[in-house]
């Protein structure tokens, strides 16, 4: 195997920034051009956002249940157990939700993404797609890349949603606490900002997996082998980001607070 | 075989040459492919490049579509300027182009009316039954009608490189560019693909580019021409003979070192064409 040198290395990262930018870019010029691929829009967000239904339901369920049980041994010791529903609120809509679902949509969709793309590209079907007259980032990029804003948005609320009902269950069922106290202080804990918090970050999350996901699989080489390591890529790649914007993101947003 | 079903190509503007290349060089990396390769392929034509497995031959297809561009020289594709146009401006281009590419490269996603019919519903200009005729008439002209509903997947290599052809015809391209069409198929197979694109040549007049190895199938494109009547290809003698000219490109470390008719290939004294056609 070659052995490449430091400045071959850099160089290589610059031109895969420089190269994401771009696809990144026109992904999103790409919405105010014609022609509009309506269907393929359609049929992604169907395959991200009502395929990713259950499992986001699932976690997101869980993940408060679990949140609220944690939670309340620490809460008893300052006898402070109503806050519970305060606590499960705040956690769900301002982190949790938004960021675990955008990496459980990550592991499924921008893997899927890389690995489609990338036997398309590592077949000359995309190729073959812009010998016929075709862009494919407008027809396969930009649907991917919009659906997945779109849908993350919603999958986020729905998972903060089942969140707080997973709480709800575990405060009513096992902790006897009681119902109308914690849906009352978990609603009036969440100020106008928490709000936004919750909603911008899916936002900003669906366009790093749908941009990431295309772009490993756009550049993907090598074979099926080359395939496979795009897909991984894709999905790393992107989890990373999710966290490491999730953090720039809160510390920006909490200047306004 | 029916020879009167295939589109017959549209033309949009008036030039002498299908394609140019002046002095193309490209290199991969420090890998230099093409050293200043210039050729013209006169509208009408056919030429037939050859070379071993390396020497470029794919390459200078996808430069004449302006897949990727040369590191420089000029290259012009129907009276047009590959190499000063942008990307959203080679789309329009490439729609008057058709291209097979050498594993087929169809959607494997999409039956095999929905390939054929890509290009057409892409435009958006035809109703849905001047489509599905129009896919109908490029299927027929392959032999694969019965195919329509299948996937790529469901069919055979050979079958694959026919619909391959089907969806580069089926938008009456002035100019085809054929990539290795007759590449790891069997020998019966692979007459039938030429046998098709003589067809194409010879009923149609469409001009054509095609990158081979195969030393048999340029000499059966060259040897040989399509019969409307008996509808099918035979040797060219005194009675039947091939109005369109087939002309020979051979290449070697990059560079053009045959450019001429069969004749003058045949007659040639180089001692690297004479071994690679012996």
């Amino acid at each position: 195997m070659e052995i490449k040198s430091p400045i071959d290395i850099a160089k290589e990262n610059v031109l895969a920034v420089q190269d994401y930018s771009l696809l990144a870019g026109q992904s999103l010029a790409n919405i105010f051009r014609k022609p509009r691929y309506l269907g393929d829009w359609l049929q992604q967000a169907d395959l991200i956002g009502v395929g990713s239904l259950q499992i986001v339901i699932l976690i997101g369920f869980f993940t408060g249940a679990v949140l609220a049980l944690q939670s309340s041994n620490t809460l008893q010791k300052f006898g402070a157990m109503s806050m519970t529903g305060q606590l499960v609120a705040l956690s769900m809509v301002r982190e949790l939700g938004p960021v675990l679902t955008a990496v459980l949509v990550a592991g499924r969709n921008a893997s899927g993404m890389a690995s489609e793309l990338g036997s398309m590209k590592v077949t000359e079907q995309i190729d073959a797609m812009r010998a016929l007259g075709t862009d494919p980032v407008k027809k396969l990029v930009t649907p991917r890349v919009t659906s997945t804003v779109f849908m993350l948005f919603f999958l986020a609320v729905i998972s903060d949603l089942v969140g707080l009902c997973g709480g709800w269950m575990v405060s009513a069922l096992l902790l006897k606490l009681d119902t109308y106290q914690y849906w009352h202080t978990a609603y009036q804990s969440l100020a106008y900002n928490d709000v936004v918090m919750g909603l911008v970050k899916p936002v900003l999350f669906g366009f790093i997996i749908a941009s990431v996901g295309c772009y490993y699989g756009m550049t993907a080489k090598g074979g099926t082998q080359g395939v496979g390591r795009a897909t991984t890529q894709a999905v790393v790649v992107a989890s990373v980001l999710i966290v490491v914007t999730d953090f720039f993101v809160t510390r920006l947003l909490m200047v306004f607070e | 075989m029916t020879a009167d079903n295939s589109p017959a190509p549209q033309t949009h503007a008036d030039y002498e040459n299908a394609i140019s290349f002046e002095d193309v060089a490209i290199a991969w990396e420090k890998n230099e492919v093409l050293k200043g390769v210039s050729f013209v392929l006169p509208r009408g034509e056919t030429k037939i490049i050859f070379g071993i497995a390396g020497s470029g031959k794919s390459t200078l297809l996808k430069l004449a579509l302006g897949l990727f561009p040369p590191d420089y020289g000029r290259i012009t594709a129907l009276g047009e300027e590959v190499t000063a146009m942008t990307e959203g401006q080679l789309f329009p281009l490439r729609g008057r182009i058709g291209m097979v590419f050498q594993e087929s490269a169809l959607f494997d996603s999409l039956t095999v009316r929905e390939n054929v019919a890509y290009r057409l519903v892409e435009d958006r200009t035809l109703s849905e039954e001047e489509i599905i005729q129009r896919v109908r008439e490029a299927l027929r002209f392959v032999e694969l009608e019965h195919t329509l509903e299948m996937f790529p997947s469901e069919l055979s290599g050979g079958m694959r490189r026919r619909v391959a052809i089907a969806r580069a015809i089926v938008t009456r391209p002035e100019l085809l560019l054929y990539d290795s069409p007759t590449g790891g198929l069997d020998p019966v197979t692979s007459t039938t693909i030429i046998e098709l694109l003589l067809k194409q040549r010879d009923v149609y007049g469409t001009s054509a580019l095609m990158v081979t190895h195969r030393l048999q199938d340029a000499y059966v494109m060259a040897t040989h021409c399509f019969d409307k009547k008996l509808n099918r290809m035979v040797p060219m003698g005194a009675g039947s003979k091939s109005e369109v000219q087939t002309t020979f490109v051979i290449l070697r470390d990059g560079k053009v070192i045959f450019d001429g008719p069969t004749e003058e290939l045949v007659n040639t004294r180089d001692q690297y064409i004479r071994e690679y056609i012996a």
